[in-house]
């Protein structure tokens, strides 16, 4: 496009907004919902269990928060482009014992790391090519891999939990630290975030899944921007897996699994991102864990037990979709 | 089919801009195109008039790199291209305002207008200018009288002809040499239909620009264009300068067209 210096343009340019529109807009993103509940379910905890903003106990809560969080980062940019990955936890079990077999093959912890993450943005790539070049929907090429996956980890390590290796500073960076996954989820949270609002990837995304074929006659190689997506979400999946491990000092081969999967899944959507594609919103993921996570620790905390939990999540998601439809009508502007 | 050529084929005025040749496309079973040909040359409008499903809009698509074709070949500036990607044809500075838009509904007007063009903030992050994007936009679109109260808005809260607009913005305001447009004037009002046909007719007297427009509308098209082309059930069944026909002779050669399909 040519610079032009038009003096129509100064009545082109959108009025000074007031403050009180500025709240309005603000009150009316899909994040702002979501962390209004974070913050009333907060309060409500500590009035009525006397230990809910203690260190031990926010330490346990950021430890719960931090997995869903990352799983949703992934799946928020799978569900905007209208595909999901069903088989992220199975991932997030399988990295640490590749990231094991490669220590035990020689490789140093960092190197052993990477040798996990490549497998798993290997996972993606399958994932991605099948979906997009075979045709399969991704629920189903997922739903394969989901069963695929736990059968591989559970042969390479004969159904026996793996110790993680490395110790020291690494170790507490990596997970060991009380807080380290949660600050590792934020971190995530910053660059995924970036990622979608503020680079060409996430545009593209966002315009693949609103309207895939006017992405593609405006040139948007659609089936890249998909694949690509599917190796972040697994490679990410990994990842947590492997900071869980560290966390933990073993892992599990029945480790993550569907329930990790759905709680990051639950995250994105809780936090305002639509199943339909086309929108979605990193940050809202995050407030979205937390509010899950507020959920099941202030209940625990309470002594309520853990059929109670899964009855008040199934309804705090069907409230938070509900919400999210009802306020997607007073949006009209796309705030940048 | 073979249609009788009722005059010489009309040769385009200044250097070609776009030929293609022999376009042959078939989805399926179905043949959209049997054999195509076409040329505009740089300063020159050619309208492509033709019945609902004749095979105009997907002529088109072959040219923007959107649609293989299963033969034929094309040149742009006398060169021969494979146009195997919208990137490659974009790169060539063909453009297009398609039938559909190509608008996506949730993102912003500016967004949509920089849609898979964006403008980047100078550094290694690559990261979006939003804000040159917006100001831009905004130039575009006060620069074909478009009115639209702010950029931000997104598409989908736009009318019909609105979405037309900023379609036209966008491609006119991309220093296209080849411009293809697939029936820009719709949806969209007496008075937005006249700016956008005013704005057609700069970009014409440049002199360096090649339009091609698909329309419905026979008076007009033969108004605004300099040459005519009618495709019928995938070909190219007549071609005359714009000022040696009229509407009604055109519509008399497609009632023909249609009879000869009918009864052959
Ligand atoms: N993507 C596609 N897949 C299958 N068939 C298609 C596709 N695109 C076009 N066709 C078929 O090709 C033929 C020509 O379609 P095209 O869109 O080019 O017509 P058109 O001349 O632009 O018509 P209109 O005036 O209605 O826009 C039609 O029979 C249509 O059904
Ligand atoms: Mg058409």
């Amino acid at each position: 496009m040519q610079q032009r210096n038009d003096p129509a343009r100064a009545g082109a340019l959108p009025p000074r907004r007031s403050v009180a529109a500025r709240l309005t807009e603000l009150a009316l993103r899909p994040e702002a919902s979501v962390f209004f509940v974070a913050v009333v379910l907060v309060i409500y905890f500590e009035l009525t269990a006397n230990n809910f903003l203690t260190d031990a106990n926010l330490q346990t809560l950021s430890q719960f928060v931090a997995a869903p969080v990352i799983l949703a980062c992934g799946e928020i940019m799978l569900l905007i482009c209208r595909e999901i990955d069903l088989s992220v936890g199975q991932v997030f079990a399988l990295a640490p014992f590749i990231m094991e077999k490669a220590y035990n093959a020689g490789l140093p912890v960092v190197g052993a790391i990477v040798a996990a993450l490549i497998v798993c943005a290997m996972v993606g790539l399958v994932i991605g090519l099948i979906t997009v070049h075979l045709n399969v929907p991704s629920f189903i090429t997922t739903l394969g891999m989901f069963f695929l996956i736990t059968g591989i980890t559970l042969t390479i390590s004969r159904g026996f939990p793996a110790d993680t290796p490395g110790n020291g500073l690494l170790n507490a960076i990596l997970g060991g630290w009380g807080y380290a996954e949660f600050l590792w989820a934020l971190a995530l949270v910053a660059l995924m975030h970036v990622v979608l609002r503020h680079t060409r990837w996430g545009l593209h995304t966002i315009a693949t899944g609103g309207n895939a074929i006017a992405a593609a006659e405006a040139g948007i190689n659609i089936d890249r921007i998909k694949i690509g997506n599917f190796i972040i979400t697994s490679t990410l999946g990994g990842f947590c897996g492997i900071l869980e491990a560290f966390r933990i000092g073993s892992t599990d081969p029945l480790a993550g699994g569907s329930n990790i999967m759905f709680l990051g899944v639950a995250s994105g959507v809780i936090g305002g991102t639509a199943i339909a594609g086309g929108a979605g919103t990193i940050i809202g993921g995050l407030i979205g864990g937390i509010v899950l996570g507020i959920l099941q620790d202030g209940f625990t905390l309470q002594g309520i037990n853990a059929f109670m939990f899964d009855i008040i999540i199934g309804g705090a998601i069907l409230l938070a979709m509900i919400a999210n439809i009802q306020l997607a009508r007073h949006r009209g502007m796309r705030p940048q | 089919m073979t249609a009788p050529q009722a005059q010489p084929q009309p040769q385009p005025r200044g250097p070609e801009a776009l030929r293609a040749e022999g376009i042959v496309k078939r989805f399926g079973s179905v043949e959209a195109l049997g054999g195509v040909g076409m040329q505009v040359a740089a300063g020159e409008m050619l309208g492509i008039l033709g019945d609902n499903g004749a095979g105009k809009s997907t002529l088109l698509k072959i040219l923007t790199g959107f649609h293989q074709p299963d033969a034929g070949t094309i040149y742009v500036h006398g060169q021969h291209q494979t146009l195997n990607t919208v990137d490659r044809a974009r790169a060539l500075g063909i453009e297009c305002v398609y039938q559909d838009l190509a608008l996506v509904n949730g993102l912003s007007i500016y967004h949509n207008m920089f849609l898979n063009r964006e403008l980047l903030k100078p550094g290694p992050f690559r990261l979006l200018d939003h804000r040159a994007m917006r100001e831009r936009a905004m130039d575009a679109l006060a620069d074909i009288g478009v009115n639209i109260p702010n950029v931000n808005l997104e598409v989908g809260r736009l009318s019909g002809g609105q979405r037309q607009a900023i379609a036209v913005a966008r491609a006119v305001h991309s220093d296209a040499k080849i411009l293809l447009l697939d029936e820009p004037l719709a949806a969209m009002g007496a008075r937005e239909a006249g700016q956008i046909i005013a704005l057609i007719e700069r970009l014409k007297a440049r002199g360096d620009i090649a339009i091609v427009m698909i329309a419905h509308n026979y008076a007009q098209t033969l108004e605004v264009c300099d040459r005519v082309m009618l495709m019928q059930h995938g070909s190219v069944t007549y071609e005359s300068h714009a000022a040696e026909t009229s509407p009604a002779e055109l519509l008399e050669i497609v009632r023909r067209e249609y009879r000869e399909m009918r009864g052959g």
